[in-house]
């Protein structure tokens, strides 16, 4: 068995959490304090990942990162970037993909704070960014540890806009969920199952470990 | 001295209503604020801190002009630097005791003397999860006051507490009041009691009387 494709999805999900981790507690933090028409537009469509197909994004990334569209052009003549069947643009189509996997659970968590520990913190003489720091931050870690896990463990097993995007380039873009793909498609169903048994043990090991560290966090500030 | 006049719209079970305010509290003076529940009495104390914003008025403190709607003028909530005592203690999960005060301000020797006051220095290493109803309550308290803030604004804030400890408390807050040079508005239902720690009443009418 190659274990790259595996490697590969590891690699994918991990880079794709930590980025998505610095973008989604800055976004979830902003759409937990703003009640306006534009929060509600922005909020729609950071969630629409959640119910379109993946292959409807897949297709749409497909044609914004091709060369011969505008945003592929420019990226190509400024940057000399192909994000087009490569690690690169994997990475960008999974950020887009799971953006509503870190910043619902962590929105909410924001969300389910009482509102007076912000204010509290303000009339100490604390800015917004220092009541976020030493105030709300600390008293969400079991969401921000869901929210990542959520992230890690979707990415993990994304299919349909890594196709699109990336192909089956082995060591490129050929992770393991296309890997058992191509198995299947070529009757070995023998390295399917591997694949999918190391898979399916990860996520378990994962959702598992969550929970675990979810009740030693997650206990009510008032228990 | 605390200039207020002000027309803030609130909402009720099934309509909006308004509360108008037009006063002035002394300054290093300890004002109760009393009224009928709905009155507005804690967003009056909320509007005076910056957290909550008024439709229409004005509001000066010591001169300094700290809201005017007219000239677009409105301090934030940390240029006030308001010492606030909220109804539900707003107590910072994380914390502890010692935390809470060191958030305010980093001076071990206050710091000592407010847990002190509050009776509480046995717990100084438990977060607010365990402490007692009361204790979060003087908890409460004591962060508000350890920023050395020159408005003090207390809503509820002895309702946890009996009242042989409410009387310890009140004559060494006083203590530190006078220190501080401190202006304080407290809103209580307890009006018995907080009448003694008081040294003007202002009543706020139900709203749209």
């Amino acid at each position: 068995m190659d274990w790259l494709p595996i490697l590969l999805s590891m690699k994918l999900a991990g880079i794709t959490t930590l980025i998505l981790f610095f973008i989604g507690l800055p976004v979830a933090w902003w759409l937990s304090e703003k009640n306006s028409v534009f929060s509600v537009i922005v909020e729609a469509v950071i969630t629409m990942p959640l119910v379109l197909p993946p292959s409807v994004l897949g297709f749409y990334l497909l044609l914004a990162f091709s060369p011969q569209q505008s945003l592929g052009k420019w990226l190509q003549e400024t940057f000399d970037i192909s994000l087009v069947f490569s690690f690169k643009g994997l990475v960008i189509a999974s950020v887009i993909y799971s953006l509503p996997f870190m910043i619902s659970p962590l929105k909410s968590a924001f969300m389910h704070l009482p509102k007076s520990i912000s204010q509290a913190s303000y009339t100490m003489g604390k800015s917004k960014f220092q009541t976020l720091w030493y105030v709300l931050l600390p008293n969400i870690k079991p969401a921000m540890l869901t929210a990542a896990v959520l992230t890690f463990a979707h990415t993990l097993g994304e299919f349909g806009v890594v196709l699109m995007i990336g192909g089956n380039i082995p060591g490129v873009t050929k992770v393991a969920s296309i890997a058992i793909y191509d198995s299947v498609e070529s009757m070995d169903y023998q390295l399917a199952h591997y694949y999918s048994l190391v898979l399916f043990a990860l996520t378990f090991i994962i959702v598992i470990t969550v929970f675990i560290l979810n009740r030693r966090l997650g206990k009510s500030p008032l228990e | 001295m605390i200039e207020i006049n002000i027309r803030k719209r609130i909402r009720t079970f099934n309509e909006l209503d308004y509360i108008q305010v037009k006063t002035s509290f002394m300054p290093r003076a300890v004002t109760q604020i009393t009224g009928p529940s709905g009155a507005g009495k804690t967003t009056l104390l909320k509007v005076i801190a910056g957290l909550v914003h008024p439709e229409e008025g004005t509001l000066s403190v010591n001169g300094e002009v700290w809201f005017d709607r007219a000239k677009g003028i409105n301090f934030r909530p940390r240029e006030r630097k308001t010492g606030m005592v909220f109804q539900d203690y707003a107590l910072f999960p994380h914390m502890t005791l010692r935390q809470h005060l060191l958030y305010g301000t980093r001076d071990e020797e206050y710091i000592e003397r407010l847990i002190e006051i509050g009776q509480l220095g046995k717990f100084c290493k438990h977060k607010p999860r365990h402490l007692s109803g009361g204790q979060q309550q003087r908890l409460a308290i004591l962060r508000a006051l350890s920023t050395k803030p020159k408005l003090l604004l207390m809503d509820e804030p002895f309702s946890a507490l009996n009242s042989s400890l409410i009387e310890d408390m009140m004559r060494d807050l006083k203590t530190l009041f006078n220190e501080l040079q401190l202006t304080c508005l407290i809103v209580s239902h307890q009006q018995r009691i907080t009448e003694a720690f008081s040294d003007f009443t202002f009543s706020l009418d139900t709203p749209g009387e």
